[in-house]
């Protein structure tokens, strides 16, 4: 078989499953799952870490260990996040940004007027952008439209592991999408992230389902499973749905030719 | 985790229990850092015949003992992942009410451990679920924690917001002054015979040999001179991987954990809160004297001492939201404190194979105040005999070589 890797701006990976580094018991269970996962991009917030990269710090920990994607996470003005982008830009050498702009901090849902606006000044600046949005295609195609490196739709919001709500427009944003789709946010376990692969998702970014799970690095060790056998399926083809059965080995002899 | 071996690269102080050609005087023993963990060893050596000698690079216990909230719940802040820990914390809170009641008679000092409890709160529904996972995770664990219902958390704190809808109470889970205690444990270790050397900076350990052959540490290097002891204990919270002259292998995998908090003032014959509560997203520790302390953001920010707006309103809006009443109380401080985190979170206790003579006692992150008598006690002990107690096993700093 062909390998199978997923292209984000010219990099691969034969990885699916990205991986956010909050809220673990500690750092060694962050790093466990992670090697248990298989993840081979971690995205971490320039706001919560310590930039400096000191020793033991988690930039310091897994730098050799995965491509870093930095978020804007906190962010809630353009303004705010394409500076916190720059800062990121400027203390971590890479120029791939996951974009948040978070509308408030109830819902934690994105404004995405501002969040195209951001898109637009980041792509301009240099930046590879992954967008974190809302499950609408138009969103998602505006923000392919300047120049997005991939649109990163909400499964459901963010920490709440209620899986995919909209699965319909998730397949149709995969299906329309000119970039490629990462699945971010709502995953509550190993079922919805294949869900997301079966629905033609790229990639799946998590967070929570692993580091508040009653055991991080097995249900990581799940997560990376899944992802790989949902994109599987996804390649392989589903049999369409019926509302009858129909056996498997026909009873009555092959009809034709 | 460290070969059975390695410990036997550790010398035995005095090797009491039979006789020996070595001398049986007790060690002359350095400790770098005096915090509660540097101090409370201080102590428990000190009054055991040993000379010690205390060196902390500021005065003592104003690092992260002083930032602390003193909070002793090995029960509720059980958490997935941190199972291994259990024995170790379980058993320094059982040690904790002779500890306090030892040390205040040593040092004529209070230390103001109070066992009302610690209640965790569940504002919303959201919050009963995950209070509910978190209680049903603790229960696994044979832990002492109890389901309340709305009614009975309001019963036993009237103060609290009406909606709380459900609580756990860890009715073993207290709190101490951890600021009483670092006073107290100072002056219990100056009168047991402990020398405390403040704002001397230790400039590096000395270690003899070579790191292949496994070598001695033979005492610390301040002010330019070497000043020998038979066993250095490192206990130097989050300072304690800057020290120079560790070999490798022996650098302690320890970073700053910043944290934000801040104490309110209440009317200490009329105060808000009784037990130690932990609504979502701050803890609240009621201090007999009045002050509320409302703790802590944690932070991976390096040595970062900033109070910043966004850390002081989480916690302030965390705690009003729980107790509406904390709207009226004064602001009395405000400060940054940096936890001692080891990669796993778990402290780093016991030797250290292939550098005989040196003693761990770092990296015990948010559990510094409950695991002191624990610490004190199995790193005393350690030091005075060789050895090393089924319960510090586990923390070896052998444990993060892979």
């Amino acid at each position: 078989m062909a390998e199978d890797l997923l292209r984000i701006a010219g990099k691969a990976f034969t990885s699916r499953l990205f991986l956010g580094t909050a809220g673990y018991p500690n750092q060694q269970v962050f790093l466990d799952s992670l090697a248990a996962s298989g993840a081979q991009v971690v995205t971490v917030s320039i706001r919560r870490v310590d930039m400096e990269g000191g020793a033991e710090g988690i930039l310091d920990l897994v730098r050799d260990k995965a491509w870093l994607l930095p978020n804007t996470a906190g962010c809630a003005t353009v303004k705010d996040a394409v500076l916190t982008a720059q800062l990121a830009r400027e203390a971590l050498d890479t120029s791939w940004i996951k974009l948040e702009l978070i509308g408030d901090r109830e819902t934690l849902y994105p404004d995405v007027e501002q969040l195209v606006t951001a898109a637009a000044q980041l792509v301009d600046d240099g930046f590879t952008v992954l967008p974190y949005c809302t499950d609408d295609p138009i969103v998602c195609r505006r923000l392919a439209d300047v120049g997005c490196a991939a649109v990163m739709p909400l499964g459901a919001p963010i920490g709440t592991g209620l899986g995919i709500l909209n699965p319909y427009n998730i397949e149709m944003i995969c299906a329309r999408s000119t970039v490629p789709v990462i699945l971010d946010a709502g995953v509550g376990t190993a079922s919805d992230a294949a869900l997301a692969m079966e629905l033609g998702c790229d990639a799946v970014l998590l967070n929570t389902a692993v580091s508040k799970s009653t055991d991080p690095v097995r249900m990581a060790a799940a997560m990376g499973h899944a992802v790989a056998a949902g994109r599987l399926a996804r390649l392989a083809g589903r049999i369409p749905k019926r509302t009858r059965a129909e056996a498997s080995s026909p009873e009555l002899g092959l009809i034709g030719g | 985790m460290p070969a059975k071996g390695d410990r036997e690269t550790v010398t035995h102080f005095p090797p009491s229990g039979h006789s020996s050609a070595h001398p049986t005087a007790a060690p002359r023993v350095i400790v770098i850092g005096a915090g509660c963990i540097g101090l409370s060893i201080a102590w428990r050596l000190a009054s055991a015949g040993c000379a010690v000698d205390v060196y902390d690079r500021g005065r003592a216990g104003l690092g992260a003992t002083h930032a602390a909230a003193g909070m002793l719940a090995a029960a509720v802040e059980t958490e997935p992942g941190e199972q291994a820990l259990l024995p170790l914390t379980l058993d320094s809170q059982r040690r904790w009410p002779a500890f306090a009641a030892q040390l205040e008679a040593a040092s004529g000092l209070p230390v103001d451990l109070r066992t009302e409890g610690t209640l965790q709160v569940a504002l919303t529904r959201d919050d009963v679920e995950v209070l509910r996972a978190g209680y049903e995770f603790q229960r696994s664990l044979d832990l002492n924690v109890a389901w309340l219902s709305g009614a009975q958390v309001k019963e036993r704190e009237p103060w609290l917001n009406p909606r709380a809808a459900a609580g756990v109470l860890g009715a073993a889970d207290g709190q101490v002054d951890n600021r009483k205690l670092a006073v107290a444990l100072k002056a219990a270790a100056l009168k047991a015979g402990a020398r405390l050397h403040e704002e001397v900076a230790v400039e590096a350990l000395s270690v003899t040999g070579g790191a292949s052959t496994g070598g001695r540490a033979e005492g610390v290097v301040v002010d330019g001179a070497l000043k020998a002891a038979d066993v250095v204990v490192l206990a130097a919270g989050a300072w304690s991987r800057l020290l120079a002259g560790l070999p490798d292998g022996a650098i302690p995998p320890v970073r700053p954990v910043k944290g934000q908090m801040l104490a309110l003032r209440m009317d200490p014959a009329q105060p808000l809160l009784r037990h130690v509560v932990w609504p979502p997203k701050c803890y609240l520790v009621p201090r007999l004297d009045g002050r509320l302390i409302v703790g802590a953001t944690t932070e991976d920010k390096g040595w970062d001492d900033s109070l910043t707006a966004g850390g002081v309103l989480a916690l302030l809006e965390a705690a009003w939201r729980a107790l509406p009443g904390v709207e009226e109380l004064p602001i009395e401080e405000m400060w940054v404190g940096h936890r001692p985190g080891s990669r796993d979170d778990a402290p780093i206790l016991g030797p250290v194979p292939g550098v005989a003579g040196l003693v761990m006692a770092t990296g015990h992150h948010r559990n510094g105040i409950l695991l002191t008598p624990g610490t004190a006690d199995l790193v005393a002990d350690h030091v005075l005999t060789g050895r090393v107690d089924p319960l510090l096993e586990p923390f070896g700093i052998g444990r993060f070589r892979k």
